[in-house]
């Protein structure tokens, strides 16, 4: 970084964002927006079993109906696909088995959609009925029919356990061990704008694809892998997704169906998913049933942990192997524990596959650490926050786990939640009814490690230059809302000392754009905005050494700011940039720059360590205000505290919106939001379908039922990151709804150990309280899960070197002889 | 998207044309005013009517003079002054601020009823096997059941059942006048007592009446009702000369509880007196397991609700409670 100058121009200022005027204007054009001449369009058949084989499909009707071009089915796909490479198991359209009401088995394309939608009645598919796996009890009972041939064991899909120290031994020496249940339903993102896509073949003959995707680059390996096509024939451009939230991160079987359509018929072919579609998509939230034990000091410090967790995975892999691991991994981020043991099971059963949803996997496990925190601190008569404050982790730690904590602001952010809510002022304060909660979090700054293993960067950047002093940033990082391509522009533009008008951004595109990973794991800001900032700082040292002599000083004494570059030590002459730039291309040829990021590599060396490591984790506090009805169990929620810590805005308006944004969806899975399902009388009907796939009966709070958000965003920049910048598009949503719960208890003494927090179990609760019962409502048992021995690896105050430990193999040689 | 059915659209200008229409084209013609429940319900082919007759073009079911015609908006019934307090704090209270400027209020009085097993659209209805109510032959909120349960989600009907308001028919042999109670059958499926080529015109209210309506669902911002009660009282001095009390979404039709509303007559609005009314009232609530939120739930707090519209009456401030259940305060 250049060291003459220290005031930033761009980076920390309000500013409208770069794609803002487009998309108020209406200009912006998303996937559904996009038509082409002789444009075709596709509707897909989707099972009506839960769980089927799929004897034979008869299409010949639907070809013969007019205005149909084609009719696809599983047998032209005979390659699978799957966004990890341990679970590959999903075909565009299934082959012989349907695992999902709405699984697609068959793809019409005709001149018009109303004719597709007519032709799929006319498709005969014969089914053979299997038994449903209804949730992961049952998947775990009933090994057979197995959904998958692969696997740990019958519907078993990933089992793993890791164990960092001895915590029995932990547990065993604590002066009470809190042992709870919790239960968090499953829910699904709900983003604005439903899936859509346009395939095409362009003027060379080569695939196009146009699609609402946050991961343009795994769709482009994807594609390949199936269409059997060269990567270098195909190009994908994300269009702007209208909202993401991990459900545009799995390809999508309509995105080959459109592809296949077009190279087969040569014509464009386009498919716009049904908000139903979208339900039966998902990838969404985990329905997660967890067991926590922790122990603690009469002074309240925290022993160790063993967390166990059984995830419903829905029918097919798709980020289920990672988000097994995160149902465990960031749980010792926030706190010390000095021994961690976490276990954890995907079933597969037969509803949408589960994946990845903002907070991917850690926040059903938040939610009961945050409540348990509070029972404990309610058990020791202590402020939850003064116990939190006392267990907190320190800037440069590592876990028990091997994680490196880097910056943390979660003490300040802690400090300054309960300052602008008043804690201290209304816990255990306000009237009867009423009650505050606090809770805290963390997430990653971008995943260490790339979905599928290279030693490739994680993150490209091209900036081009050229004589108008227009800036030109390359990068396939995908704007999902989130605000990438403005952080992209704002770096580029405060390091070249422009402002962002100047600069235009072209990403999402793997035709035209270096590679960047994609929109997931709050990676963006971090991983493209440091490959922003090489390559800007690179063409920045191009236009210093060509005008310093003409400026009379040396090139790192050159500053460049607002439109100017001049010496640092005479600020009054200088030039413009476009004539910097002018001089620079006469002298140096055209100007152009990339920039490249990796991300450190984790200090964890066993295996699984890949998983949680992130260059930056962002932290979180949140204080949830709530009122309740003691009659009806009503929750009325007034207002809610959030303070970020940041490390850097670099635009407070979007840093804030993805705040309050995060703190809507967390509010809403708190109060309302399921994913869920009913199996009617097993009797009468096999049916097993989700309850209410639409935009009406899925209830999720609207912009009217939000209550006032009142954000502090922490900043104290992170040297990892980009002007220090860390993550905030998820880490806000996770303390929420611990928060309420705990709000909840200080207003009527009652604990909800599940989500969502509903009115009846409220009520449910206050009853059982009234009748001298334990006043809570959660799961009150968990199953026998077949846990493997654990992989165990010594943390790093206990001798450990990162790698797995002998004394795992003697624990177990120890076990076979009793 | 989904795609409408193929239908033949008519536009009469008079209440005797769109009569002749409907006694022309049978039952396989249907009536359409604001299209907020209708249209909806053909993409998901719960109606696939060959011939739609719109109501728009109407003018004289936009009449507001003495009696409300029913091709008012909601939006316009809640701004109109004279309408009462039951009409107004249920019509404002309708979906949402767009679809009460496109709904009206003879819509919402024939509103389809509703269920989580019929409500969704055609595949996924496939994929129980139908119900009942639409091509199936099984209830599956109560498999016992050979009737149709689904749910009269009207919020107008209770509130002008309270209010002891009168609907105008108009079909090829003239005109009747029927209680807006007996516009309803206790039935999911016929749920009407309307014929095929009738026309419901108007909406006749007396104006003696002082009243509210309490709204339960889970989201202030829309939702259909989960329990709707109104509640309508003449007072003489603080006591009470006349009341009528009527539910909505807990049956198959709205209805009046007559019993409760013969236990206030002649007594004052004292808190016991309001607690045994509404245990009245709470008690013919029978909600069943097809809509949203928890069944036993909606069942246990009928009372509240009636009693919150009560207190309401007595002249309680109610404001609060109004604002944290419904985010609505009546204006």
């Amino acid at each position: 970084m250049n060291e003459t100058k220290k005031r930033l121009d761009v980076i920390g200022k309000p500013r409208r964002r770069v794609d803002g005027r487009a998309k108020v204007t209406g200009q912006l054009r998303f996937a559904d927006d996009l038509a082409l001449p002789r444009m075709l369009h596709a509707k897909l058949l989707r099972s009506p079993h839960p769980h089927a084989i799929v004897e034979s499909v008869d299409a010949e009707k639907a070809r013969r109906h007019p205005g149909v071009k084609l009719v696809l089915t599983g047998q032209d796909f005979p390659v699978p696909f799957g966004i990890m490479p341990v679970s590959v198991d999903e075909y565009p359209l299934a082959r012989e088995r349907v695992r999902y009401v709405g699984d697609p088995v068959a793809a019409v394309i005709a001149s018009d959609e109303q004719s597709a939608v007519e032709a799929l009645a006319l498709i005969e598919v014969r089914y053979k009925a299997l038994r449903p796996v209804c949730g992961p009890q049952d998947g775990l009972e009933h090994p057979e029919p197995r959904i998958h041939d692969y696997g740990e064991q019958g519907n078993i899909h990933r089992n793993q356990a890791y164990e960092f120290g001895d915590v029995d031994e932990a547990l065993r020496n604590a002066d009470f061990v809190a042992e709870d249940l919790f239960f968090y339903e499953g829910n699904t993102h709900l983003p604005m704008e439903q899936q859509a896509s346009l395939a095409f073949l362009d003027q060379d003959g080569k695939l196009q694809i146009s699609s609402s995707t946050q991961n343009p680059h795994y769709l482009h390996r994807q594609l390949s892998r199936v269409l059997q096509v060269p990567e270098s024939r195909i190009r994908v451009v994300a269009t702007p997704n209208g909202g993401g939230f991990g459900g545009k991160c799995d390809p999508g079987g309509h995105e080959f169906v459109v592809s296949k359509a077009a190279l087969v018929l040569g014509r464009p072919v386009k498919i716009g998913l049904t908000r139903e579609e979208v339900f039966y998509v998902h990838r969404g939230r985990h329905p997660v049933l967890m067991k926590m034990k922790t122990g603690v000091t009469k002074e309240g410090k925290l022993t160790g942990m063993h967390l166990q967790t059984l995830l419903d995975g829905g029918g097919y892999g798709s980020h289920g192997p990672a988000s097994t691991f995160y149902t465990g991994v960031l749980t010792p981020v926030t706190y010390h524990y000095p021994r961690f043991k976490f276990e954890a099971c995907r079933v597969f059963t037969n509803k949408p596959a589960c994946g990845p949803k903002r907070g991917h996997g850690t926040p059903q496990p938040r939610f009961g650490q945050e409540v348990q925190l509070d029972k404990i601190a309610e058990r020791l008569g202590m402020d939850p926050l003064e116990l939190r404050l006392k267990n907190l982790t320190k800037a440069g730690d590592l876990t028990a786990s091997w994680l490196r904590v880097g910056s943390t602001g979660l003490e300040d952010c802690l400090r300054k939640v309960a300052e602008i809510s008043d804690w201290k002022g209304k816990r255990g304060k306000l009237p009867q009814g009423r009650g505050v909660g606090l809770a805290c979090s963390t997430y990653m700054s971008g995943a260490g490690v790339a979905i599928y293993w290279n030693k490739m960067p994680h993150s490209g950047v091209q900036v081009l230059l050229d004589r108008s002093g227009t800036v030109v940033v390359y990068c396939g990082a995908t704007e999902i809302g989130q605000g990438s391509d403005d952080v992209l522009a704002a770096i580029v533009a405060e390091t070249l000392g422009v402002d962002t008008g100047s600069v235009r951004v072209v990403t999402g595109d793997t035709g035209i754009t270096p590679v960047d990973l994609g929109s997931y794991s709050s990676r963006v800001t971090i991983m493209a905005g440091n490959a922003a900032v090489q390559a800007a700082e690179r063409l920045r040292a191009s236009l210093a050494a060509a005008v310093c002599e003409t400026l009379g000083t040396l090139p790192d004494r050159v500053v460049f700011s607002q439109g100017k570059v001049f010496a640092a030590d005479n600020t009054g002459a200088g030039m413009s940039f476009v004539e910097a730039v002018t001089m620079a291309e006469a002298q140096l040829g055209t100007l152009s720059a990339v920039g490249s990021y990796s991300p450190p590599k984790p200090p964890g060396r066993y295996k699984g360590a890949g998983v949680g490591p992130s260059p930056a984790y962002s932290f979180s506090a949140c204080v949830v205000e709530a009122e309740v009805d003691e009659r009806t169990g009503w929750i009325h929620v007034p207002k809610i505290w959030m303070a970020h810590d940041i490390g850097r805005a670099l635009n407070p308006v979007l840093a804030r919106g993805q705040v309050i944004g995060g703190v809507y969806m967390g509010l809403s899975e708190a109060l309302m939001e399921e994913q869920s399902f009913r199996r009617l009388p097993e009797k009468l009907s096999g049916a097993l379908v989700h309850r209410a796939p639409s935009m009406l009966d899925y209830k999720s709070l609207t912009a009217l039922d939000m209550p006032e958000v009142e954000v502090a965003l922490i900043e104290d920049p992170d040297p990892n990151c980009p002007y220090g910048a860390k993550e905030v598009g998820q880490g806000p949503l996770l303390p929420v709804m611990p928060a309420l719960a705990n709000a909840i208890f200080d207003a009527v003494g009652v604990r909800i150990d599940e989500i969502p927090i509903t009115p009846d179990k409220v009520l449910r609760a206050l009853e059982a309280k009234a009748e001298g019962k334990a006043p809570r409502v959660g799961p009150d048992s968990y199953p026998s899960v077949p846990y493997p021995e654990p992989t165990f690896v010594l943390p790093p105050w206990e001798g450990g070197d990162g790698n797995e430990s002998r004394k795992g193999g003697e624990k177990r040689a120890a076990a076979a002889v009793v | 998207m989904l795609r409408l059915p193929w239908f033949e659209y008519r536009s009469p200008r008079s209440v005797a044309e769109a009569v002749k229409i409907l006694a022309g084209e049978g039952p396989q013609a249907m009536l359409v005013a604001g299209g907020t429940d209708l249209l909806p319900n053909m993409k998901r082919r719960h109606q696939s009517p060959k011939v739609l007759v719109s109501l728009r073009a109407v003018d004289e079911l936009r009449k507001l003079n003495g009696s409300y015609g029913a091709g008012l908006t909601l939006a316009e019934v809640v701004a109109h002054p004279g309408t009462p307090g039951a009409l107004r704090h249920a019509a404002a209270q309708v979906a949402t601020a767009q679809i009460r400027n496109m709904g009206t209020l003879g819509g919402n009085l024939c509103l389809d009823t509703r269920c989580t097993y019929y409500n969704q659209t055609e595949e996924w209805r496939k994929a129980i096997d139908y119900c009942l109510k639409k091509d199936g032959s099984v209830c599956w909120v109560a498999t016992a059941s050979k009737r149709c349960v689904a749910v009269s989600s009207t919020d107008t009907a209770p509130a002008l059942i309270a209010l002891d308001a009168k609907v105008t028919l108009v079909g090829p042999g003239g005109e009747r006048e029927i209680p807006v109670e007996s516009l309803y059958n206790n039935d999911g499926i016929d749920y009407l007592s309307r014929k095929p080529d009738e026309v419901l015109s108007a909406i006749v209210i007396p104006s003696s009446w002082k009243s509210v309506y309490w709204k339960l669902r889970r989201r202030g911002s829309f939702d259909f009702p989960l329990l709707g009660v109104a509640a309508a009282l003449k007072m003489d001095g603080d006591v009470v000369a006349d009341a009528r009390i009527a539910l909505g979404a807990v049956a198959s039709r709205p209805f009046r509880i007559e019993k409760a509303g013969e236990f206030l007559k002649g007594k004052r609005l004292t808190d016991e007196v309001i607690a045994e009314a509404a245990t009245l009232v709470a008690n013919r609530a029978k909600p069943m397991d097809n809509t949203d939120m928890d069944l036993y739930w909606r069942k246990e707090v009928a009372d509240d609700f009636a009693g919150y519209a009560l207190k309401e009456l007595r002249g309680d401030d109610m404001g609060a409670i109004r604002l944290r259940t419904a985010r609505y305060l009546p204006g």
